[in-house]
Order: structure tokens, then C-alpha cells, then sequence
């Protein structure tokens, strides 16, 4: 649960800071006008729908796996926890996701730069990074599953599967969007528009790799210390 | 007009019900006449609130009611006069709140001394156990239980040779005495509720929860389940018979113990097999 | 109100348009135009009407069980799994498939484009898919009724263990449909939540800032706000409990023995499943609240001429709310045998979250005060929604005190509680709503005289079946007793109390026919209303046709110069300055 603390106490700043920014302390909300209760609005674009949509989904998302991460620290104190070992194509994963999320920033900046053949080429290759990582997501529940880990055998396999398939699926959206946006490239229509979808993508891919850095730690036990402050600030 | 005149008579319907009706709380019988009065409190707090509130605004309803050529004010806020409400309604919830923190402080807190006695639950039946002359209840789990084990007591574990399991599923306690229930369940949540009592808990499969009351009065009291745990649940009833000291011992006297019981079926089982 | 600056402010140019001209969809075929629209007007009444429906399904489950309750075993029909499925269909349609979609859906997906000057949601393809994924969801929930064991019987809370063992009804295919509907609801209604917070962030008009925004809109955005929040923990809750009914996992199954037979079930925890749903859970209660809270002070200070009062406090406490029932759950775990010491924490924010809520119960009573108010059909069903909130709201505060919660917890005292306060408050603000806005979404009246009628049977109907209720669980009748047989405690007067509940219950059923027939009647019959029948300053009663058209405002978005409540300000020619008419030269507000 301190989980879930420490991830509302972050939104909950960021809709405060905004909502103050915003003039919601102001008195002025009576008065007549067209921008008289809208200081600097000229100075302050807002950033594209998709973009402020993003945003929103990501916090969505972030609640999701905080939440998941919140179950897994308090079912892990339960005396039946055995935690799988973790294949070690995970780390080759990782990697990967890694590759992956650094050629979608790549991609990003050739969009940027309307260098529309470097976009078409940065994304192909974080396209088949991500889909390389889920491959290697698959051949990490086959080798569990070969040495009989099942998700019903224990609790810290179920997790494992969850966890790991939860962030999996995400990543298969992730693609959906991304092949909308490579073809997108390929029918060249580049400028602006591909720019921000490209960004949009980068985006989700670096938030989705941070997600996994942390579910790994957590996977293999390294955010054990954590589960003991939290049950410690439970008890 | 009309209007007005029905809200006040909702708000008058209302209070007589409540002073008329026929419907009260069971005369307690434990210790926690702290919880009555904190309802007794929270009613005339949250009374006055509700008339002055729905009276206020049947009369605005027909004081400020449309008529020709009435033009209402204009008026944004008035931060003084919100402000003094605020303060008001802050100090009647601590009102309520301070107190109320305190018996839950009570609430929590076993007294030293108190006498454990356990409550099992299964669909849809109670079972309890007490301790034996170690004063010590025996560890469980429900990995334990089969058919000559059924409260699923660990066997060996010394402390629960001496438990005493109590048969016919009645549960009798002496009056005057705090009593610490220990609650566990073996397959749904069920929760262990004696309206009289006005404590309750709830038994979750897989931990022990508890909590404690002294019984006040002799007498005999419904057990009910107040957790839903499938269809059985309204009947999963037992009897608590609350009584004096010397007839709880003796009563106590006539139970058995998990290892006489677990003689008599070892002796039951030998015979069958000899036969 | 500092009037000086003012004028110096209007010399101001005007900023550029905020709200870029997006290429709008224009549907193409009759399908497009009416079934698979993307026009968040059509959306709306597709949601609302799927809300409704549901919602009837969910009305005749409320009359199997009181008639049980009032006469036990009399209708042989109702056994007790029969029973415990009504009890936890009705309870988990009015709670997820009705409110939360009519409020969000229904009146978020028309009101929010309107009433910002926008001319539709942000993704309206998005918006779309999820009405259908929502109807989908509905009808996976529907067709639990036709598999063998029927729906689920688990109650709407679905605790396990007891949900998908064998003790409970509905255990093999009823409580999978319930979950996979679950989450197929979760996956939709964020799609639309989504919607509805960025088009609140991005598609607002020029001027409309957020202070000037009618509370309607901050109650559905807040809403939406916590909803996206709050839905991801039923959604864990759903995924993991479904795991462990179909691949036996053990997240929330202990080591259970059932009639003898040890279960493959080891270490899970019942208590973390109550975690997860009451996360959820607790702001389920004000994601159907703060729309309510908006909407009603809309009416509010439309029927009665006058500025909402303190529109500012307003706006802080639906912030207020918002952020403090995220931190409230576990009021509903008091006695579930989590750490005892968590009952400080909660029973202290749970209490918190009463002073916002004051609050704003005074600003609404406060806004009566010196008004002009005329006695219409949507005032007098916000006029009933104050009553049933404020008598459900301080019953609140018995439960919410952790220890006066302890007697009164799992009777029908709680029962009583919620249905008073999210059961009635919101469906009186729903109906007050749609009186309110029929016109916009017709162009025609309801019939007025058929509506008081229906107000005044449905709130006091209502107010008798749930006000007596509270003293049965006084006395300690405990709540989902399939029948209570012979108890020692329980007076035998309390089944005539039963009984009166009851005929209350069918008669306010019933009489709801009244408001379906005004519905359809003056579809053809009802008085034209022209665009602003209420004469109402927000900006969905200044769209230039009624209903409104596609895009909703013609060629030009409208300006907004001032806040949704300037009603009867002095030295204006009417009662009303509509937000977009210009200032009048000279003329401030004071």
C-alpha cells in the first residue's frame, strides 16, 4: 500500500500544481470578460489532445501496475512464497527493450528533423526489438513452465506470469499503435503529424521500459528490502 | 408554498417515527454501553443537522418562492459566513470523532488476563474450542483437519492436547469476565455477530482475527452469521448461554478434550479394523 | 469583486483561438449517422439508453427481493439462490452498468462538448468504441442469466472465497461472465473517461476558463478523474480472482476444507481482494456523487434565478472529495479482521471528507436564500435530492465512526445508508436531469404536470421505503438473510414494517411508468421549447439550432465572458446574461 502512496502523492501534485496554475485560488471567477480570469493564456499553448490523452492513459496505466505491485508486496510475507528463479534471457530481454526504446528516441529526433527515411529505419528496428522482447517474454514462461512452474504451483509463479503478462500486453498495444504510425511513414505522410505520432510512441515505449526495470528488480527480489519497510509501515 | 409544508412534514414524520417507533436496539448485554451512547450522541448531532438544514430551506422555499416582479440577489460567495459553518460542522464531526477514536482504542486493546476461546466457522456451522488447563489454545491449520481432526488442530502441538472442544454447538461463557474471541474460519469469511453483545468480527480462512467483550447478563443469545457465505448463510445459527462462574465450570467439566477425543476414535477405529 | 481592473482587461486583444478547427467526422450512411455515430450527442443517448434498460432489468431484481423479505417462501419461485443472484445483479447493474454509465456516459458525453464549447469530445472514434465495448459488457452480463447456474450469487462486493465455491450460486459459469463483464466494462469506460478528461483540459471554448466552467462539468471531470484512477483496482481484483477460478492460482485463496475435501487453494489472502475492490470501491460512491453534486447545482440555481452561492468553495470541495475518498476505503473493512490500527486512520479521513461535503450541502440551502424560485419539476426533484442526501449523509457518519460502525455494519442499517444516499440522492438527480434537459435534447417539453406527479410518488415512496429501513438495522436485523426466521431479538412487528417496505418498493416501481410514458408521449406531444426554455445562462442553451447539430455550434465557437451564474444580476435587462453575450457596455457585475 505504500505503493499506492507513493503513486497518489505524485498525482496528486501534478492536478494540484496544475489546478493552481489553472487559477482555481484566484477570486476574480465572478468577473466579466473575455480573458480576464486567464492570465498569460497566450503564452501558455496547450499541448496536442493526443498528446495531454497520452498523459492521462500513462497515469491510468502507472495505477494499474502500482496496484499490481501493492498485491505483490502484500501477498509476499505469506510463509508459502517461493519465489521462481528468474530465467536468465531476461536479462537478454532487457536489453532489448532497452534497444528498443532507444530507437524509438531515435526515430524521434529524425521525425523532428523531417528526416523521414532515418524515421522509417529507427522505427523497423524498435518495432523488431519490442518484437524480439516479447518472443523472449514467451521463451522465459516456456522455461519456466518446462521445469513444472505453474501458475497455479505458487503464488510467486502467479505473479510472475501476471506481472510479466500484464506488461506484455501492454507492449502488443504499444505495436498496434506503432504499426499505425509506420504506415503512416511508408505512405509518406511525414511533416508534423508523423512527428508527433512518432513522439507519441517514443513516449509509451520509454514509459513501458521504466515500468519493466522496476517489475524485474521486483521479480528478482532485489525490491525484497522495500516489501520489508512496507510490511514494517503496516504493522 | 405546498412544497414547503411537505418538507416540514417529512422532517416532522421523521422524528416522530424515530421517537414512536417500536424498533430499538436489543437491551445490551456486554460491556460496551460506551458504543450505545456514541450512537446516542451521533443521533442528537446529526438530528439537529438534518432539521435545521431541511427547515432552513422550507422556509426559503416559501419566503423566496416566485411571485410577480421578485427578483433574487446577487451574491458570489461570502467567505465569512462559509467560514464560520465550516468551523462549525469541523467542531461537531470532532465532537463525534474524538470519542468515538477513543473506544475504538478501548476496542482493540484486550484487557490482560482475559479468557480466550475460539470460534470456528464452516459452511454453515460454529464450533469452539477453549483451553485447558494451560490456559493455552493449540495451534491449527486447516491442512489438519480429516475426519477424526475436524477443528484441524496441529497433533503435535502439546498445548492442544488439553484443548476443550465443546459439542452440541452451544457456547457457554461466564459472566462477568472479559472474554477474548479468537476467530477463524476454515473455508469463506463468515463473522461472528450476537446483536446484544454489539461487538462483532469477522472470521477470514487463513489468519486468526478477535475481538473481546465481557459478557453483563445471564441469559441465552442467538449467534448469527453476518457475513455473507453462500446459501446457508441465514442459517448458520448457534446459542451463547452467558452464565454464572461455578455453572460454566461444571458445564466446562462435561467436554471433551482433543486428545480424549482422539483416543475414543483411535479406540473406535482399532475396533472397527479388529472386527 | 474588484470592479477597476475590469476595464482596462476588455482593451486586452483577444488571444488567439485557443480550440484549433479540427476536421470533424461526418457520417456517411444511415449506419453511421445513428448506430455507429461518432457524435458524442448520439453516444450519449445510446449510453443512457443502454443505462436504462439495464437499470429495469436491475428494478424487477429489487422487487424479487422484497418480496422475499416481505413475505418469506410465500413465491416459490424465489428460492434461496434465486434470491442471493437478485441481491447481487441488482446491486452490481445499479451500481456499475447504471449509475456510472448514465452519469459519465449518458450525461458526461452530452453535457461536457456542450457545455465547454466544444464541438465534440477530443478522440471521437475512441469515444465510439467505448459505447460498444460498454454494451458488450451489458450483454456478457445479460447472458449470465442463460447459463446453466445462473448469474453469480456472491453479492455485488464478489468476496472469495466464498464467490467461486460451491456454497454460493452462479459459482461455475454465472461468476466468470461477471468477471469477464467486469473487465470488459473497465476496458470501455476508460476509453470514455479518457474522453472526458482531455476534452475538459483541451476542447474548451475561448474564455472559458476553468473558474467559469458550470459545476456540472467540474462534478463529471472530477469524476471521470478518479474514476480512471479508481477502476484500474477492480480490474486487478477481476484479472486475479478470475486466475484463480480458472487456472486454480492462489492470490486470494487460503487453505480451504469444503464439506471434508481439502481444496488445491494454499497462503492466498481474502483480505487483499477487499483491498483492491474497496479501493475501487469507495470513490465508486462519489464517481456517481460528484456528477450528482455538479448537476444539482445547476438546477439549482437555474430554477432559482440566482448564482449558485460560494461557486468557488463549491469547486474546492468536489477537489477536495475527490482526493479524500481515494484515502477512505477502508470504512468498509472495519470489521474484516484487517490490522485493527488501520480503523484510526480511516475513521479519520472517512469523517474528513463530511466537511467538503457540508459544505456543500450549505451552498446549495444558502443559494435558496433571497432566490426567485420557481417550483418546476427538475427544481423539485433537486429539491428531493437534498432531502435523501443530507438524511443519507449523516447516517454516514454512524458508519463511518469506526466504532459506532461495529453494531451497526452487514445490517440492514447500512443497507438503508447507501441506498439513501447513492441509491435515491442520484436517481432523483438523474431524473431532475433529464426534465432539465429533454428540451435541449428534443426540442420539446415534458409534460409538467405528469412530472410532479412522478416527483412527488417517487421521493416519498422513495423516503418511506429507506428512512424505516434504517430501524431494522437498529435492531440488529442483519442484511442478504435469505429469511430470518424465528429470532429471539427480532420483534414481530418488524415484519409489518417489512410488508409496508415492501408495497412502498412497488408502488414507487410501478409509478415509474409515468415518467417512461411522459418520455415517449411528448416526443410527438410535448410543448415545443424552443432553445432555452429555462432561460439558463449556460452555453448548451445557446447553441444556435435545437437539438443541436452536428459540431453543435455552426460556423463560429462561442466566446465565453463570464461564469455559468449570472442570474438576476442587477442593472442587467433580464433575470439571465447568457456566458457568451458581450458585455454590456458600461454594465460589470458588481
Amino acid at each position: 500500500m505504500s505503493v499506492m502512496g507513493l503513486f497518489f502523492i505524485l498525482i496528486a501534485c501534478i492536478a494540484l500544481w496544475w489546478l493552481a496554475r489553472q487559477g482555481v485560488l484566484r477570486s476574480s471567477f465572478a468577473e466579466e470578460g473575455e480573458i480576464a480570469d486567464f492570465p498569460g493564456a497566450e503564452l501558455l499553448p496547450r499541448p496536442p489532445a493526443a498528446k495531454v490523452g497520452l498523459g492521462v492513459f500513462l497515469a491510468v496505466a502507472g495505477c494499474l501496475f502500482s496496484l499490481l505491485c501493492a498485491a505483490f508486496f502484500m501477498r509476499m510475507d505469506a510463509p508459502d512464497w517461493q519465489a521462481p528463479p528468474i530465467p536468465g534471457i531476461l536479462w537478454f530481454n532487457t536489453a532489448v527493450l532497452i534497444a528498443s526504446s532507444l530507437a524509438l528516441d531515435l526515430a524521434r529526433r529524425a521525425a523532428d528533423r523531417r528526416e523521414t527515411d532515418d524515421v522509417k529505419s529507427w522505427l523497423l528496428v524498435g518495432g523488431g526489438c519490442a518484437l524480439l522482447f516479447l518472443l523472449g517474454q514467451l521463451w522465459a514462461w516456456r522455461e519456466l513452465a518446462a521445469q513444472g512452474l505453474y501458475a497455479s504451483s505458487n503464488p510467486a509463479n502467479a505473479f510472475f506470469y501476471l506481472l510479466t503478462g500484464t506488461h506484455a500486453l501492454h507492449l502488443v498495444g504499444g505495436l498496434a499503435a506503432l504499426a499505425r504510425t509506420a504506415r503512416a511513414a511508408w505512405s509518406g505522410r511525414g511533416g508534423a503529424e508523423l512527428a508527433a505520432s512518432v513522439e507519441l510512441c517514443a513516449i509509451y515505449w520509454h514509459f513501458l521500459l521504466f515500468v519493466w526495470l522496476l517489475l524485474f528488480a521486483m521479480l528478482a527480489g532485489w525490491a525484497d528490502n522495500f516489501g520489508v519497510i512496507c510490511r514494517r509501515l503496516l504493522s | 408554498m405546498l412544497v414547503a409544508l411537505i418538507m416540514v412534514a417529512v422532517v416532522a414524520a421523521s422524528l416522530l417515527f424515530h421517537f414512536l417507533s417500536p424498533w430499538r436496539m436489543t437491551p445490551i448485554a456486554s460491556n460496551w454501553g460506551y458504543i450505545d451512547n456514541m450512537m446516542g450522541a451521533t443521533f442528537w448531532i446529526t438530528a439537529a443537522g438534518f432539521v435545521a438544514v431541511i427547515l432552513f430551506m422550507a422556509y426559503c422555499l416559501f419566503r423566496f418562492r416566485h411571485q410577480e416582479g421578485r427578483r433574487a440577489a446577487y451574491e458570489p460567495e461570502n467567505q465569512k459566513l462559509e467560514g464560520w459553518l465550516a468551523i462549525g460542522t469541523t467542531i461537531a464531526v470532532i465532537a463525534l470523532l474524538a470519542p468515538g477514536l477513543f473506544v475504538w482504542g478501548q476496542f482493540i486493546n484486550v484487557p490482560e488476563g482475559a479468557m480466550e476461546v475460539e470460534a470456528m466457522g464452516q459452511q454453515w456451522q460454529w464450533s469452539f474450542r477453549f483451553p485447558g488447563a494451560d490456559n493455552r489454545l493449540g495451534a491449527t491449520d486447516a491442512l489438519f483437519i480429516d475426519a477424526n481432526n475436524p477443528y484441524g488442530l496441529n497433533p503435535n502441538d502439546p498445548r492442544g492436547q488439553d484443548d476443550i472442544l465443546a459439542s452440541g454447538g452451544d457456547l457457554h461463557l461466564p459472566i462477568g469476565k472479559p472474554i477474548k474471541m479468537l476467530l477463524r474460519s476454515i473455508d469463506v469469511l463468515h463473522d461472528f455477530y450476537v446483536p446484544e453483545f454489539r461487538a462483532k468480527m469477522d472470521l477470514v480462512p487463513g489468519i486468526v482475527t478477535y475481538f473481546w467483550f465481557t459478557p453483563t447478563k445471564t441469559g441465552e443469545f442467538e449467534i448469527l452469521c453476518a457475513a455473507f457465505c453462500g446459501t446457508g448463510h441465514p442459517q448458520m445459527r448457534a446459542k451463547v448461554v452467558i452464565e454464572s462462574e461455578d455453572d460454566f465450570k461444571t458445564w466446562l467439566a462435561t467436554q471433551q478434550t482433543f486428545a480424549q477425543s482422539r483416543r475414543g476414535e483411535a479406540a473406535h477405529d482399532r475396533r472397527a479394523s479388529a472386527r | 469583486m474588484t470592479d477597476a481592473t475590469l476595464g482596462e482587461k476588455e482593451n486586452v486583444l483577444p488571444p488567439p483561438a485557443e480550440v484549433e478547427d479540427v476536421e470533424l467526422y461526418h457520417a456517411k450512411s444511415w449506419l453511421t449517422h445513428y448506430v455507429f455515430s461518432q457524435d458524442a450527442k448520439y453516444i450519449a443517448i445510446q449510453y443512457a439508453g443502454t443505462a436504462i434498460g439495464i437499470g429495469l432489468v436491475a428494478l424487477v431484481m429489487s422487487w424479487v427481493i422484497r418480496l422475499q423479505l416481505a413475505f418469506p417462501g410465500a413465491i416459490p419461485f424465489i428460492d434461496a439462490s434465486r434470491y442471493y443472484q437478485a441481491v447481487t445483479m441488482h446491486g452490481m447493474i445499479m451500481v456499475v452498468y447504471m449509475l456510472t454509465a448514465i452519469f459519465l456516459g449518458g450525461f458526461g458525453n452530452y453535457l461536457i462538448p456542450l457545455m465547454v464549447g466544444a464541438r465534440d469530445m477530443v478522440f471521437p472514434y475512441v469515444n465510439m468504441l467505448s459505447y460498444w465495448v460498454y454494451l458488450l459488457a451489458t450483454l456478457v452480463l445479460v447472458a449470465s442469466f442463460f447459463v446453466p447456474g445462473g448469474p453469480t450469487g456472491a453479492g455485488w462486493t464478489l468476496y472469495p472465497p466464498q464467490a467461486i465455491m460451491s456454497g454460493t450460486p452462479g459459482n461455475d459459469y454465472g461468476i466468470i461472465l461477471m468477471l469477464a463483464s467486469l473487465i470488459l466494462f473497465i476496458v470501455g469506460f476508460t476509453m470514455g473517461g479518457l474522453n472526458y478528461v482531455v476534452t475538459v483540459l483541451q476542447g474548451r471554448t475561448r474564455g472559458m476558463t476553468l473558474m467559469r466552467m458550470p459545476l456540472t462539468v467540474w462534478g463529471i471531470f472530477a469524476a471521470a478523474v478518479m474514476a480512471l484512477l479508481a477502476f484500474p483496482g477492480l480490474f486487478v481484483a477481476c484479472v486475479m480472482l478470475l486466475l484463480d477460478r480458472t487456472l486454480g492460482t492462489s492470490f486470494f485463496m487460503p487453505s480451504i476444507v469444503e464439506g471434508g475435501e481439502h481444496l488445491k487453494y494454499s497462503g492466498g489472502s481474502p483480505i487483499l481482494f477487499q483491498h483492491l475492490f474497496w479501493f475501487f470501491g469507495h470513490p465508486e460512491v462519489y464517481i456517481v456523487a460528484l456528477p450528482a453534486f455538479g448537476i444539482v447545482s445547476d438546477l439549482i440555481s437555474t430554477h432559482a434565478r440566482k448564482n449558485i452561492f460560494g461557486y468557488r468553495m463549491m469547486v474546492w470541495a468536489i477537489v477536495a472529495i475527490g482526493v479524500l475518498s481515494m484515502v477512505v476505503w477502508g470504512h468498509h473493512m472495519y470489521v474484516s479482521g484487517m490490522n485493527p490500527l488501520f480503523g484510526f486512520f480511516f475513521a479519520v479521513t472517512t469523517l474528513a471528507i463530511a466537511l467538503p461535503t457540508a459544505i456543500k450541502v450549505y451552498n446549495w440551502v444558502l443559494t435558496l436564500w433571497r432566490a426567485d424560485i420557481h417550483f418546476t419539476t427538475p427544481m423539485l426533484f433537486a429539491l428531493g435530492f437534498i432531502v435523501t442526501f443530507v438524511n443519507g449523509g449523516i447516517t454516514g457518519l454512524y458508519l463511518g465512526n469506526v466504532i459506532v460502525d461495529v453494531p451497526l455494519s452487514a445490517t440492514m442499517f447500512v443497507v438503508a445508508h447507501f441506498h439513501m444516499v447513492m441509491g435515491v440522492a442520484p436517481v432523483l438527480v438523474i431524473f431532475g436531469a433529464i426534465y432539465h434537459w429533454y428540451p435541449k435534447i428534443t426540442g420539446r417539453m415534458l409534460d409538467e404536470t405528469l412530472g410532479k406527479i412522478h416527483f412527488w410518488i417517487t421521493f416519498l415512496g422513495a423516503y418511506a421505503i429507506f428512512f424505516p429501513m434504517h430501524y431494522l438495522g437498529l435492531v440488529g436485523v442483519p442484511r442478504r438473510f435469505y429469511e430470518l426466521g424465528e429470532t429471539a431479538f427480532v420483534p414481530h412487528s418488524a415484519a409489518a414494517l417489512n410488508i409496508f417496505i415492501t408495497v412502498a418498493a412497488l408502488i414507487v416501481g410501478a409509478a415509474q411508468a409515468i415518467f417512461f410514458f411522459n418520455v415517449f408521449w411528448s416526443l410527438r406531444h410535448g410543448k415545443p421549447s424552443g432553445g432555452n426554455p429555462w432561460r439558463a445562462t449556460s452555453l448548451e442553451w445557446q447553441t444556435p439550432e435545437t437539438p443541436p447539430g452536428h459540431g453543435n455550434w455552426g460556423k463560429e465557437l462561442p466566446i465565453v465572458y463570464r461564469w455559468a451564474y449570472a442570474y438576476s444580476v442587477p442593472g442587467a435587462p433580464e433575470d439571465y446574461l447568457p456566458q457568451n453575450a458581450p458585455p454590456l457596455k458600461g454594465e460589470h457585475s458588481p
